[in-house]
């Protein structure tokens, strides 16, 4: 049977086998050191392969995975956190936080009208704090706007 | 008495009106944190790490801060599971055996006020215990070489990660992946870089910071989403506060044996605040006896649960100080503001730095008396503030977050790390894979490896010098106890759901 935790120990054997061929190709230790770089690492990922192995061999009971509906919606929020970054820089911290806080928002509990106030509030309220109160080099909006 | 002119210097420190501001602040943001059901002392203190940082505060300033926030937390916690059934963080997940109860009967400010002084009365004996024990430990610590101090981070993961997970396996992994992440970036001692896969940005490392926050904050908004923000259940009304001198009297040897083993629960690495409210619920419970009415709203039933993690609060701090070992999720995270500000813990702390160890101590004991006030007459305040409804509540986390870590490092890359993280957390505690050792590998990762080298460089490459001294075979037998006993424990004492700090 297929379980997550099988699925999470093969993909950790996996990482782990990938850590030891990387490890194989730094130098050996040196009177200095004489374990080198190499050797803790190959520690680690024996470690990780002997933990994934339990894992495999003896998962857990099944976790208590959501609904479909409610993966898609956690994936989304993913998406939107990931373009939150990137948007951060170059569109300034205004726009791209009210969107994003009124989409999570909205996630949470589904009323339009509250999460378009939310992200509107939160954008503003926290520019002004951290601007303003806490002086941290905030940039409302693009800088190509701003000249 | 050199304890009390330590205690002079310390107050000399905490005095200034700035850190006495810093501290107010800190108990009345910890108590908010506290209260809220989804933010605990552990994310509390996360989310404001970086933004403390960039607001340029000097170490003990910070740690004044941090820790304040963290004191009030564990004060906090209570509010939530009294009046909504909830607890507002997990070390407050006993109170809610006898607090809601009390409150269903009309006593929730009956319940408040004796859980707020149970909390006192912990945390002040659990910092004065803190200020007796931690310069003792600090001068056995001076005794510690490389060897030793490997047993002792061998000996921080298997406790820790034994109690954390009701399956040893997926502690050990959660612990080998911490030092795996750990491991990434430039070798310091060679140079080399390791396990980049040529990327620039990983060249420096992953900043712990960036995990913390990812693992503790960011995956609460996707708890959040996959439960609609439901489970804010209806709550009971808070009518007038009065304190109810003679039980709080009734209660007072509960309070102070739930202190004494609340505060050896916080020292022992790795059992932490959660731990030491249920080890003394449960023995309040079989001292008070089947006519002891435990569960139907007692007062001592919310006073032991509170007293006890309060205390724990404070001894987590003993070995976080001493040696450098986290004893908890929140003290993991404590120790990596100390290591951000360039502070190593351990006994040279208490030698160099004793205006830090000392101002922090001043400043705690000062916190508790903040913190009584706040939580007794002015518990009201933080009832309304308990009204904010998750949907404003979690974006506004999440927003924080990413400004505090953009605020460091003015990175994408750190902000896409971030949310690699989140993602991590949501499915590993999803999978009752704690993320506390994931957490401390990190934290770890490098110590642990330089004490090795160095050791073996010292034996000249012979692998049983770590087993050379009483005291690192010591470390190693109780670490392989703290790994082992769990799992013939777990029968009597299974750990609840979700319990990570």
């Amino acid at each position: 049977m297929i379980r997550s935790d099988r699925i999470l120990g093969v993909v950790v054997v996996i990482v782990a086998l990938v850590f030891i061929t990387s490890a194989y190709n730094l130098p050996q230790g040196n009177l200095f050191d004489k374990l080198g770089p190499k050797a803790f690492p190959i520690i680690v990922a024996i470690g990780m392969i002997v933990s994934a192995a339990g894992l495999i061999l003896r998962p857990d009971p099944e976790a208590d995975w959501p609904e479909m509906p409610s993966l898609l919606s956690i994936g989304f929020a993913t998406v939107v956190l990931v373009g939150y970054a990137y948007s951060l820089k170059p569109l300034g911290f205004l726009a791209p936080t009210a969107i994003a806080a009124a989409i999570l928002s909205y996630q949470i509990s589904p009323r339009p009208i509250p999460a378009v106030l939310t992200g509107i509030g939160l954008s503003v309220g926290l520019f002004v704090i951290f601007k303003y109160a806490l002086g941290l080099g905030l940039f409302a909006l693009p800088r190509s706007l701003m000249g | 008495m050199d304890i009390l002119s330590n205690l002079a210097l310390g107050f000399e420190v905490a005095l200034s009106p700035m850190t006495l501001f810093l501290a107010v602040v800190g108990c009345f943001l910890g108590t908010i944190i506290g209260a809220l059901p989804g933010l605990g002392p552990s994310n509390g203190v996360a989310i404001l790490i970086p933004i403390t940082f960039t607001m340029g505060l000097d170490a003990t300033a910070a740690l004044v801060l941090l820790t304040s926030v963290y004191y009030g937390a564990m004060y906090g916690g209570r509010i939530s599971s009294i009046l909504l059934n909830i607890p507002g963080d997990e070390p407050a997940m006993m109170t809610t055996l006898d607090g809601y109860p009390m409150a269903r009967n009309g006593r929730a400010g009956d319940a408040l006020v004796i859980s707020g002084v149970a909390s006192f009365v912990g945390a002040l004996l659990a910092t004065i215990a803190l200020a007796l024990v931690a310069p003792y430990l600090a001068r056995i610590a001076y005794k510690f070489g490389p060897a030793e101090y490997f047993a002792l981070y061998a000996l921080a993961f298997a406790t820790l990660g034994g109690m954390a997970s009701n399956n040893q396996a997926k502690s050990a992994l959660a612990s080998f992946i911490g030092l795996g992440i750990a491991l990434i970036g430039i070798d310091n001692n060679s140079g080399f870089t390791r396990f980049t896969g040529g990327n620039l940005h990983l060249a420096d490392g992953i900043d712990f910071l960036v995990a913390i926050v990812g693992l503790f904050a960011v995956s609460e908004v996707f708890f959040f989403i996959e439960s609609h923000g439901k489970g804010s259940a209806v709550g009971v009304a808070l009518g007038k506060v009065t304190v109810p001198w003679r039980e709080i009297w009734s209660t007072r040897w509960t309070m102070l044996r739930s202190s004494a083993v609340g505060f050896v629960a916080g020292v022992l690495p790795g059992a932490g605040a959660s731990l030491g409210s249920f080890m003394t619920y449960m023995m309040e419970k079989s001292i008070a006896g089947k006519n002891g009415g435990f569960g139907t709203g007692v007062a001592k039933g919310v006073a032991a649960p509170e007293a006890g993690n309060n205390a724990a609060a404070g001894g987590a701090l003993v070995p976080m100080l001493t040696l450098g070992v986290p004893g908890s999720g929140t003290t993991a995270v404590l120790l990596a503001v100390l290591m951000t500000l360039n502070i190593t813990p351990g006994p040279t702390l208490f030698a160099d730095r004793p205006e830090v160890v000392w101002g922090l101590i001043a400043a705690l004991l000062i916190a508790n008396f903040v913190l009584l006030a706040m939580n007794v007459p002015m518990v009201k305040v933080f009832v309304r503030i308990l009204q904010v409804p998750p949907a404003i509540l979690l974006p506004g986390v999440t927003m924080i977050s990413f400004v505090g870590i953009y605020s460091l490092s003015g990175s994408y890359f750190d902000l896409l790390l971030m949310v690699g993280f989140g993602v991590m957390g949501y499915l590993f505690r999803k999978m009752d894979i704690p993320t506390v050792p994931v957490i401390l590998g990190i934290l770890l990762g490098y110590q642990m490896e330089n004490n090795l080298r160095h050791a073996m460089t010292l034996s000249g490459g012979e692998w049983t010098y770590l087993l050379s001294s009483p005291i690192s075979i010591g470390l190693w037998i109780a670490a392989a106890l703290g790994f082992i006993a769990p799992m013939f424990l777990r029968r009597y004492l299974r750990k609840p759901q979700m319990v990570t700090d």
